[in-house]
């Protein structure tokens, strides 16, 4: 089976300044893909390309082998999940109201969206009776919590997380980093995580893309990485976050 | 519209919010307007004293040949009535035949009554003959400080340049006015301002001015001991009163109008002027000259008649703040873009903002679609109206997040729908607080429509204003501040109805 994402040459630059050198790029499904690099590497801009908040200068990208256009932009958005360091949520609706606006906006029944909503719950640990709560009134992880059940609502094909731990403070993170793991396997989700946390990736990603200045420098599995660094950078890289040196 | 959702609080839905606005203001305003049936001929007046009373008269000796006719009081001096006269707004109005050839013809020329008539006649209006009295210009002193400096005619002034001289804003700028006299009489006088006439008055008896213009039929004159300075170099050419009337007046209007010819000498004149202002109504001085109590008007209660002012300033200011919100909400949203078109957009309004209240009425009655009517008071509260909302609905949709419009976009959600969703009722807090701005903008600004005869609460302002009569201004001044603060309070209200709490956290 082909991978789901598949982008061809794809660059872009931002008034003259390279984000992302013509690159290819797949994501296989199923599989947790993991994009991580120093800031300004180009893996948020590469994110932002496929779900078409921002158009290629270059190059093709394409979703289970069709490309996307203007015609058909909207629908390929809804099948993918997309969740970004800080929720996104709205703040004029309720935690319910913020996962099912597309839901209702499409037209689908309510006793659908109120087991579909009850299931998500429970998947992401996020207690019912908050459902109710605006998201100033939720904590931060409890925010990604419903972010991540906006994303999942209508059982997208892919899953775009943009930094959803980034913002959260140890505790919680190791947390939803455990449950992460567990819904990605227990959805058999196609998921591109984007992280600077390299214990993030090597917990999360089945395949890690190292990128630096709009390239991808390596990829493969943490193992990949750390026994058989494909150039200086990457080993300075692994070994300046020393604590997974020994995984 | 389904409201029954599960929790109580989470009722509001957010689509439906712009638009329930939207239907509460429709209410409101409807609710305000009551249904007015047009009368046949509508008389005008000019802003002070003489001219209602003579329009008062007009009004009801055309009433007595069981014409239906309708008095617009004190529309403003004499270019906003000759408009409207000619814009046909009007159908009749007293004018004097000085100021026609100086002021509407234009001419230095001493014209006859007949040459006079056949100038009017090509711009399709008549004239009736004078109805007996020559009101002219003057310029009047306190008896005392006359008598002190000893100045009796005009050119005695020249004794006295620093005399603190206060002119009515008309007197200033007319042909017949300041500057040709001063040129006329080779006076240089330091101290001149501009002043209101009935204002004008009680400044003259105070002693903070000590010469101002008058009408020589001022009841004023004899009230306050005043005395007339002698024209002793003939500048003032003859005022006689006259009607002015649409050639297309129906024959039965111009003859009841012409039964007023020489029906007034110059004391008659001056006794009704005196009991316009001694009973601070003109409709009274009218039943005086007639023998008879008017069967229109002067059963009018004062609750009646606040109705009347309220419910027509709330239809100004209402129907202005509708298509304020009409059109300066889609034109925020333009605007929130930015680009060469929005700075278009936020320019003009802003500029339109600037132009004085005043000014901007004033520019609008000679356009052809307006004139001196409603329409031109709703029009020119409109333009003052769209600022606030212009700006507010562009900066409170600039002031949403890039992670939240990218949110909206990468869900899937069409333009529109993102901005109906999403962006609007995000903003709409700081998009209400723009509409609450305009409105009460409109609701003090429409005092002015009263200005070109537009009605509303400023009418009893500018009545009080002309009589000096305190108790008639507050008439007007008490309600429409009262109006001001219930506006704000209703938008309060508004803004903790409508404003989903998730924005009020």
């Amino acid at each position: 089976m082909s991978a789901l994402v598949e982008l061809a040459g794809v660059s872009k630059t931002f008034g003259g300044a390279t984000a992302l050198s013509p690159l290819d790029f797949s994501a296989e499904r199923q599989k947790t893909t993991v994009l991580i690099g120093p800031s300004g590497c180009g893996k948020s801009t590469l994110l932002r390309l496929i779900i078409r908040l921002l158009d290629p200068d270059s190059g093709t990208i394409k979703i289970d082998n069709v490309s996307v256009t203007d015609a058909n932009v909207q629908q390929m958005r809804r099948r993918i999940g997309y969740v970004i360091q800080d929720g996104g949520l709205f703040p004029h609706l309720t935690a319910r109201y913020n996962v099912l606006l597309l839901p209702r906006h499409l037209g689908k029944s309510e006793d659908e969206m109120s087991s579909r909503l009850s299931e998500l719950c429970a998947l992401t640990r996020f207690p019912e009776s908050l459902l109710s709560r605006y998201p100033l009134e939720l904590s931060g992880g409890q925010r990604q919590r419903v972010s991540l059940m906006r994303a999942l609502i209508l059982s997208p094909e892919l899953l775009l997380l943009d930094e959803p731990l980034g913002a959260l403070d140890p505790l919680v993170r190791a947390a939803l980093q455990k449950d992460l793991k567990e819904i990605f396997a227990r959805l058999q989700q196609t998921a591109i995580l984007v992280t600077h946390d390299l214990a993030e990736a090597a917990y999360l990603g089945d395949e890690i893309v190292l990128m630096n200045e709009g390239r991808i420098v390596q990829r493969g599995s943490i193992v990949d990485l750390r026994e058989r660094p494909a150039n200086n950078f990457v080993s300075d890289f692994i070994n300046a976050q020393r604590s997974v040196a020994l995984l | 519209m389904n409201l029954v959702h599960h929790e109580g609080h989470e009722v509001h839905e957010e689509s439906l919010r712009l638009p329930f606005v939207f239907f509460v203001l429709f209410v409101v305003t409807f609710f305000s307007a009551p249904a007015e049936a047009a009368p046949n001929v509508i008389v005008g007046s000019k802003k002070f004293t003489e001219s209602y009373v003579l329009g008062e008269i007009a009004q009801r000796s055309l009433e007595n040949a069981h014409i239906a006719v309708e008095h617009r009081q004190g529309m403003g001096g004499t270019i906003i009535v000759w408009q409207a006269l000619r814009g046909g707004q009007i159908d009749i109005y007293p004018e004097y035949t000085g100021t026609i050839a100086q002021e509407i013809l234009k001419t230095d020329e001493r014209l006859s009554i007949q040459q006079v008539r056949e100038a009017l006649q090509t711009f399709g209006v008549g004239m009736t003959d004078p109805i007996g009295f020559n009101n002219t210009y003057a310029l009047v002193m306190r008896r005392d400080r006359a008598q002190k400096l000893g100045v009796r005619k005009i050119s005695d002034l020249q004794n006295h340049l620093d005399l603190k001289i206060g002119l009515t804003h008309e007197f200033l700028d007319r042909h017949d006015g300041w500057q040709p006299l001063t040129a006329h009489y080779q006076l240089h006088p330091t101290n001149v301002i501009g002043i209101d006439h009935a204002i004008g008055y009680a400044a003259l008896k105070s002693g903070s001015i000590d010469v101002k213009d008058a009408y020589s039929t001022d009841a004023k004159i004899a009230e306050f001991d005043l005395v007339t300075l002698e024209d002793d170099r003939q500048f003032f050419p003859r005022y006689d009163a006259v009607f002015l009337f649409r050639s297309s007046l129906s024959a039965e209007a111009v003859a009841a109008l012409r039964k007023l010819e020489g029906a007034i000498d110059e004391q008659k004149m001056i006794t009704l002027n005196a009991e316009a202002e001694r009973t601070k109504n003109y409709s009274a001085a009218a039943n005086s000259f007639f023998g008879t109590r008017s069967t229109y008007n002067s059963g009018e209660t004062f609750s009646h008649k606040l109705w009347r002012w309220t419910s027509r300033h709330l239809e100004l200011a209402g129907f202005s703040l509708l298509l304020a919100i009409v059109f300066g909400v889609p034109f925020g949203i333009i605007a929130s873009r930015g680009g060469v078109i929005g700075h278009v957009i936020l320019g003009f309004a802003g500029v339109v903002q600037t132009i004085p209240s005043l000014a901007l009425l004033a520019l609008l009655v000679p356009l052809p679609f307006f004139g001196i009517s409603p329409r031109t008071a709703i029009a020119a509260l409109f333009l003052y109206g769209l600022l606030p909302i212009v700006r507010n609905t562009a900066t409170g949709l600039q002031e949403i997040s890039v992670p939240l419009r990218e949110s909206a976009t990468a869900l899937g959600l069409e333009p529109f729908a993102r901005l109906r969703k999403i962006y609007l009722p995000i903003a709409a807090r700081t998009i209400l607080a723009g509409i609450k701005t305009s409105a009460v903008i409109n609701v003090g600004t429409a005092t002015l429509a009263a200005l070109i005869g537009a009605g509303g609460l400023g009418e009893p302002i500018l009545s009080g204003l002309n009589l000096n009569d305190h108790a008639t201004i507050l008439q007007g001044a008490v309600p429409a501040a009262v109006l001001a603060l219930l506006v704000q309070w209703m938008f309060d209200l508004l803004d903790r109805v409508l404003i989903p709490k998730g924005l009020r956290l």
